[in-house]
């Protein structure tokens, strides 16, 4: 029981690891493409996460919808705007702004951190028990059948506008 | 493993896709910032998530939540490409500083 936990912890942090990294490659990387490649990446780390948390059916569709859908539709957006694809400087705001937004992320960290640290500080998770994929659909299709068919209602109504916004006339 | 691991693994995502969010000026990748923004409201939801079906095996409601958020992000980057797009065909530029008909 204790090596599982070892082995969870040593797998958490290197995949908590990678997130960090490719999030910050995200939004200091120079090119677009690349940046939309550290997004899988981040995206990934993310889905890997959801298993350590025993959540098998919301990894599966992170790696669905997120690394299968939006990536495509970055990269479309990419090349649908004509963006540069090699090295483009003229992506971020200029050094006075960027050290402002840095430091809003930063208060934001300390103020986020303090929050958790203060409530939760070593509160362990309870023995994980998987959640299975049935016990979640049960869940949608009793509990919260009405926000699952305003969602559904909400994606047609994205995909009308979207169509809407996007044709040439 | 601690709770708090995964609420601040969410916390440092989310206070970088803030600053990329503020910092950057292509349209597009502000997308990509909010994409890491939502990823970290995720990550918590089914971290909280976890910690009440470990004590209450029959509530499943933050992994309900956190698969909510997934289809509303992908409605969001939908038609927020969608406004790119036009922003683009009609000022040839998806820099938000040249977004700026509402300034006198």
């Amino acid at each position: 029981m204790l090596a599982l936990l070892v082995a969870q912890n040593i797998a958490f942090y290197v995949i908590a690891a990678l997130i960090v990294f490719g999030a910050i490659r995200v939004v200091t990387c120079k090119n677009l493409v690349h940046a939309a490649l550290w997004l899988v990446l981040v995206l990934g780390g993310v889905a890997a996460q959801y298993i350590l948390l025993a959540a098998e059916f919301v990894a599966i569709t992170q790696v669905l919808v997120y690394l299968g859908a939006i990536i495509v539709l970055f990269l479309f957006g990419i090349m649908l705007t004509r963006s540069k694809t090699g090295t483009d400087t003229d992506l971020d705001h200029t050094g006075p702004k960027r050290v402002g937004a840095a430091i809003i992320g930063l208060l934001l960290f300390g103020l986020m951190g303090y929050a958790l640290w203060d409530q939760y500080r070593d509160q362990e998770f309870g023995t994980l028990i998987v959640q299975r994929t049935a016990a979640v659909s049960d869940s949608i299709f009793s509990t919260y059948l009405l926000p699952f068919e305003v969602i559904s209602v909400l994606l047609l109504a994205a995909l009308i506008g979207a169509i809407v916004l996007a044709r040439r006339d | 493993m601690l709770i708090n691991q995964f609420l601040f693994l969410g916390a440092i995502l989310f206070c970088i896709g803030v600053y990329g969010v503020l910092a950057r000026r292509n349209l597009v990748l502000v997308l990509m910032s909010i994409e890491l923004i939502l990823n970290a409201v995720n990550i918590n939801l089914v971290a909280f998530g976890a910690m009440w079906h470990a004590t209450d095996p029959a509530n499943l409601s933050g992994q309900v939540f956190a698969l909510f958020v997934i289809a509303v992000a992908a409605a969001e980057v939908g038609v927020g490409l969608a406004l790119v797009l036009m922003i683009y065909r009609n000022r040839q530029s998806i820099d938000a500083d040249d977004v700026d008909l509402l300034k006198g």
